[in-house]
């Protein structure tokens, strides 16, 4: 576009754009301003915006209640470990895929995403019954956590939910490079483990990260099976957050500050990783 | 040591015959170019020496030994890719070093072959830089230089320089021709530009549709092609092929007479002929004759200032000795 | 790179993926079906037993059922028309040559990361709750009486939270695909005398089309599922007015530990999760040089 934009046109854009900008962010801007209100300013009619004594009081009661970082070590526990698995399964199942293709090739990309289609709700009741029976069998006589609200099976169910979307992302990133840069390898002795240490993962290094990023963010909203199946010792900010659903909910400073506290690392991860976001919800289909 | 040698060796993808069943011996020390058009099954056939693809039937061997079933980094070739296959997040060093690496050579002897490698090939200066900071030229050094540090039993190349300029290709052409001189190991070259072939090859294997057309070494090609097609393929501007009454005067479905074998004269010769288009190359002049009844256009090869132009008549006589007989089914009589 | 060692390496590594999704796939359903015939409910074990398709007409009869079947419909379309609708004239907008495109960007896409009980309760009590919330303040302003949002249109304030998670997703998508829209092809339609509408219609909307199509139906999947939302503002209610099917589910299982019938809703669930499924995975499909 070398042509050049009325100044009055563009400034009346700009002025637009940000106002729909500023709209859709302002409930996260407010939330993070009543956060550092005392809990009367919070709630005081007509509401205040920014003149009122800020204070961290609600952050440090929030933090009091023990039980936030307990939560917060949950999420991040959950998070990254569930995608780092099924990083450590789809980075030779994409390989595969994009590198070896066979006739049922889409089939199985097309299959892989059709379990992603399943509702979480037709299976609540027999993934709540499986893990229940492994408290039994397992939890109750070995003293290992394996069922109900155990950070093994929350691990296990979150890998298997982001798992065909992380295999998707990494075949489209996978089928960027050149095959015969990893012929090469195989030329030059590398065995198979070489070519994939050495050669595929250095370069596919940005779209491995931001696959990374991406489920670490679904991961980390995950709010169906988290809320569900956990109590307390493996629930995460889902759960910690919808205990404040009723009476709690009333103390919106504290709400707000705790409320910050669980969106605010994953909002600045989504910053970074808002390009590919298209690419991994599309499954390739926009890039 | 690097013989290689081919026994029955046929491809198929799915149901399309590739290249079907072909023997081929390529001696130790040779330099093999395997020429043909696009299309043929140059990179198919190199491939299956290299190991990147399984053959569908026969044999390979590696210096007696039998590779066939040998995964590609146990064969002990060496290949350069037509992209160069770089690979890019790593330095030229640590390209060059990668097969070292993989062999589990020790640091200093690894270090001291890349030096080697580059000095060789000019790279010193940019050992520390990454593949996309190159240019076209030295980006296929690299992929040599990679080539050449294993010491294989024979290097494959892939139309190496197809992606290079006209200059360079030319520079790059010695320069590999130079390699072979010194290394005297056997290289496999595949290109389907048939001056490349004529100009680097001991032995070129023509092919067509996965056939092997002829074997043999440059100027044998030249001289006695064993077909139309390997007549018209080798040689540059293309052979003339003559059919009907020309030909049967000597006792064939066609001839064929190279261009550099007609001699162009304004007032008397066997054809007469009208001059369509004349290219001055300065050394030489490259004549299209039409109307001369025979052909739709005979190309003749005359010296650079000939002084003959569009539209005027042209006489021309063929070399007898250099006259090609062919059958109808295009084998050479 | 297809020798029979690659293949038979590619096979390797890709079977344990292919194993867990087939496991992850196959039991769960095969247990939801079964228990859909069987009389379970988890507090009283023992009186188990076939019932036949016993829970599916008790699932049908539960007095909630064909509101939570339109529930569903009216959450999935509300958001979906205003998610698609405003995110092209969002997307548009940004498009166009503005000061500060990315921090604009980081505005718009920001919701999209909230995690959606957060999301749920920011609006229940911050904006929608009818005392104290920004919205009840912003009537009083005006001199309208407060508007109990969450008590008297329970549904549409799901949407609206829904939609306001889901818009970002819409834009982005949407921007991306306009973003790739080749600037000659727009000066080509100006040349021949094209107006701003004209260009819309006839060269950036065929454009979108492939991009809209996969926006709507890969919200679809995840609307289906909508949960959390919902369990943090009504819980469903008042009475069943904003009870989905998922929810109603969840209600059996949960709330009234009916497993048998809880299967029975999963497995309808399920059916109409595939009926979208079958279109989404034509559209892919189609879509993708897999
Ligand atoms: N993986 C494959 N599956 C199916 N057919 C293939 C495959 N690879 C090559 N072919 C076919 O085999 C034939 C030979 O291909 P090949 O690449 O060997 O030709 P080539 O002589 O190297 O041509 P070029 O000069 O264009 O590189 C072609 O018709 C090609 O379409
Ligand atoms: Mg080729």
């Amino acid at each position: 576009m070398a042509r050049a934009v009325p100044p009055a046109r563009k400034a009346l854009t700009t002025a637009l754009a940000w106002a729909v900008g500023l709209l859709l962010f302002f409930p996260i801007l407010w939330t993070v301003l009543t956060s550092f209100k005392p809990e009367p300013v919070a709630v005081a009619s007509p509401p205040v915006f920014l003149d009122f004594d800020w204070t961290l009081r609600n952050y440090q009661d929030v933090q009091r209640q023990r039980d936030y970082f307990d939560y917060f070590q949950n999420s991040v526990i959950l998070s990254l470990g569930s995608t780092i698995l099924a990083l450590l399964i789809a980075i030779p199942a994409a390989w595969s895929m994009a590198f070896v293709p066979g006739r049922r090739t889409k089939d199985l990309l097309m299959w892989m995403l059709s379990t992603k289609m399943m509702p979480a709700v037709g299976v609540l009741v027999p993934i709540y019954l499986i893990l229940k029976w492994l408290d039994d069998m397992i939890t109750r006589r070995t003293g290992i956590d394996v069922g109900l609200d155990s950070h093994v099976a929350l691990l296990v169910i979150l890998t298997l939910i982001n798992l065909p979307i992380v295999i998707w992302m990494l075949y489209t990133y996978f089928r960027e490079i050149p095959g015969e840069i990893l012929e090469a390898a195989r030329m030059d002795g590398a065995t198979l483990r070489d070519e994939i240490l050495w050669i595929l993962t250095p370069m596919a290094l940005p779209g491995i990260a931001s696959t990374f990023l991406l489920n670490v963010i679904l991961a980390w909203n995950e709010a169906f099976w988290t809320i569900n199946l956990t109590v307390t010792d493996a629930a995460p900010l889902s759960k910690f957050i919808t205990g404040f659903s009723s009476p709690q909910g009333l103390f919106y400073a504290k709400l707000s500050a705790a409320s910050t506290l669980a969106i605010a690392p994953i909002l600045v991860l989504g910053w970074f990783s808002q390009r590919q976001l298209v690419r991994g919800l599309t499954f390739g289909a926009v890039k | 040591m690097g013989r290689i040698t081919l026994e029955g060796v046929a491809k198929r993808f799915g149901e399309a015959e590739v290249i079907p069943p072909l023997d081929l011996d390529i001696p130790d020390g040779s330099f093999c170019v395997f020429v043909g058009p696009s299309g043929c099954g140059k990179s198919t056939l190199l491939r299956l020496i290299a190991g990147l693809e399984d053959t569908s039937a026969g044999r390979i061997l590696i210096d007696g030994q039998d590779a066939t079933r040998v995964p590609p980094a146990k064969r002990g070739l060496a290949m350069v890719f037509q992209s160069y296959a770089l690979y890019p997040h790593m330095s030229v060093r640590a390209n060059i070093a990668f097969p070292l690496r993989m062999a589990g050579m020790a640091r200093e002897e690894r270090d001291r072959r890349v030096e080697e490698a580059a000095r060789v090939l000019n790279l010193t200066p940019y050992l520390d830089r990454r593949p996309g900071q190159l240019s076209g030229g030295q980006r296929q050094r690299v992929a040599i230089g990679r080539a050449i540090v294993r010491e294989p039993k024979a290097f494959l190349f892939d139309e190496p320089l197809s992606n290079l300029d006209a200059a360079l290709r030319v520079g790059m052409r010695i320069e590999i021709t130079e390699l072979h001189e010194r290394l005297r190991t056997t290289m496999i070259y595949v290109t389907h530009d048939q001056v490349e072939a004529m100009t680097m090859a001991d032995r070129i294997v023509v092919l067509n549709a996965g056939k092997i057309e002829q074997v043999g070494s440059p100027l044998e090609l030249y001289r006695e092609p064993r077909n139309r097609f390997v007549a018209g393929f080798i040689g540059s501007p293309r052979m003339n092929f003559i059919e009907g009454a020309e030909a049967a005067r000597h006792g064939a479905h066609a001839i064929g007479i190279r261009p550099e074998h007609v001699t162009p004269h304004p007032s008397s010769g066997d054809w007469k002929g009208v001059v369509g288009v004349a290219e001055h190359l300065g050394s030489d002049t490259f004549l299209h004759v039409h109307d001369t009844g025979l052909a739709e256009t005979i190309t003749v090869r005359a010296e650079g200032e000939i002084g003959l132009n569009p539209g005027d008549t042209v006489y021309l006589t063929p070399q007898p000795d250099r006259i090609h007989r062919f059958a109808a089914n295009g084998d050479r009589l | 790179m297809a020798t029979q060692a690659s293949r038979a390496a590619a096979r390797a590594m890709l079977s344990p993926a292919v194993v867990l999704l087939l496991i992850w796939m196959i039991v769960p359903l095969a247990m939801t079906l079964w228990f859909s015939f069987q009389r379970y409910n988890l507090l009283y074990p023992d009186r188990a037993g076939f019932i036949g398709f016993g829970n599916y007409i008790n699932f049908v009869a539960t007095s909630g059922f064909w509101e939570a079947i339109v529930n569903t419909l009216l959450l999935v379309g509300g958001v979906l028309a205003i998610t698609v609708i405003g995110g092209i004239l969002i997307a548009l907008l940004i498009d166009q040559p503005i000061w500060g495109q990315g921090p604009v960007r980081i505005l718009v896409i920001s919701p999209f990361f909230i995690m959606p009980p957060v999301a749920a309760l920011i609006w229940k009590n911050m904006f929608m709750n009818p005392s104290n919330g920004l919205f009840a303040e912003a009537a009083r302003f005006l001199g309208l009486p407060p508007f109990d949002f969450l008590g008297q249109a329970p549904l549409a304030s799901i949407v609206l939270i829904v939609a306001w998670q889901w818009l970002p997703f819409a834009t982005l998508i949407l921007l991306t695909a306009l973003q790739s829209l080749d600037s000659e092809r727009m000066e080509a339609a100006e040349m021949d005398g094209a107006g701003p509408f004209a260009r819309f219609w006839f060269i950036a909307l065929p454009h979108l089309a492939r991009a809209i199509t996969v926006v709507i139906l890969i919200q679809t999947i995840f609307l289906l599922g909508i949960f959390g939302e919902i369990l943090v503002t009504t819980n469903g209610g008042p009475g069943n007015a904003s009870t989905t099917l998922t929810y109603l589910v969840y209600k059996e299982a949960l709330l009234d530990f009916d497993a048998g019938t809880a299967a029975a809703g999963g497995v309808v669930a399920v059916i109409l999760a595939n009926i979208v499924a079958l279109f989404l995975m034509r559209a892919i499909g189609r879509n993708l040089d897999a």
